[in-house]
């Protein structure tokens, strides 16, 4: 019971990581996959070379761990991740 | 903007027929919260992909022997502001839907995000749910 939207692809309304070829990755909930790129919602962007506000940076393993107990906070209401930026896509809930 | 509410009737059905009792505004939430023992606030969500697997894992799980004192519902996206009151006693966690916050007294003990319900069937999550409900309402 309840909205669905099968026509959207596997990943449809799974939170997923899209990490990227370089220092950065999504975290969000996957709307659809389209060939020119990955459309998340309520999404979060983490780039391990970017100092945070004490000085150092977070590696994409760290920010990961975080993310694996309680989620991420939704900071993009939506975003379309270029395909040619994607390393990998894999489901939040099974890392 | 809220879903139909004879959408939503069915997914709000599912929680009263487990004796889960619906907290539909901030002052509910409040003499909620305020009651002695452990507590379950079940975030409901229409979302079929995620919340069609947490609501029969939740009652599979309440069946158990050791459960929660108190089991109570906000629906996000429905009942904003209990929703919003609801997620002020957890606010040191991103808001999700479907998820499960667990209380022992008025402490966060276990919090159950969305991405912890998708992908997973029921048995799972229940067997998950009744772990934490031997750690923390025994």
């Amino acid at each position: 019971m309840g909205t669905f939207h099968d026509h959207k692809g596997e990943l449809h309304g799974i939170t997923v990581v899209v990490d990227l070829k370089d220092d950065r990755l999504y975290v969000g909930r996957c709307d659809t996959v389209l060939p020119q790129g990955v459309v998340l919602l309520d999404a979060d962007m983490h780039d391990a070379a970017e100092p945070k506000y004490d000085g150092t940076t977070m590696s994409k393993a760290a920010y990961l761990e975080n993310a694996t107990k309680f989620g991420v906070w939704p900071r993009i209401e939506r975003v379309v991740v270029p395909t040619e930026d994607v390393e990998s896509i894999r489901k939040l809930g099974d890392l | 903007m809220p879903y139909d509410p004879m959408l939503v009737k069915p997914m709000r059905d599912d929680m009263t027929s487990m004796d889960v009792e619906e907290l539909m505004d901030a002052a509910a939430v409040d003499a909620f919260m305020a009651r002695e023992g452990s507590k379950l606030i079940f975030i409901n969500s229409v979302c079929g992909c995620a919340a069609g697997q947490a609501r029969p894992a939740l009652r599979i799980a309440l069946q158990h022997e050791t459960k929660p004192d108190h089991v109570g519902t906000v629906f996000a996206g429905q009942d904003v502001e209990a929703t919003v009151k609801a997620r002020g006693f957890f606010e040191q966690v991103p808001p999700s839907s479907p998820s499960v916050a667990l209380f022992k007294g008025s402490e966060l003990a276990f919090f159950m995000p969305r991405h912890m319900i998708e992908s997973r069937d029921a048995n799972t999550i229940a067997f998950e749910l009744v772990g934490q409900f031997d750690e923390h309402c025994a």
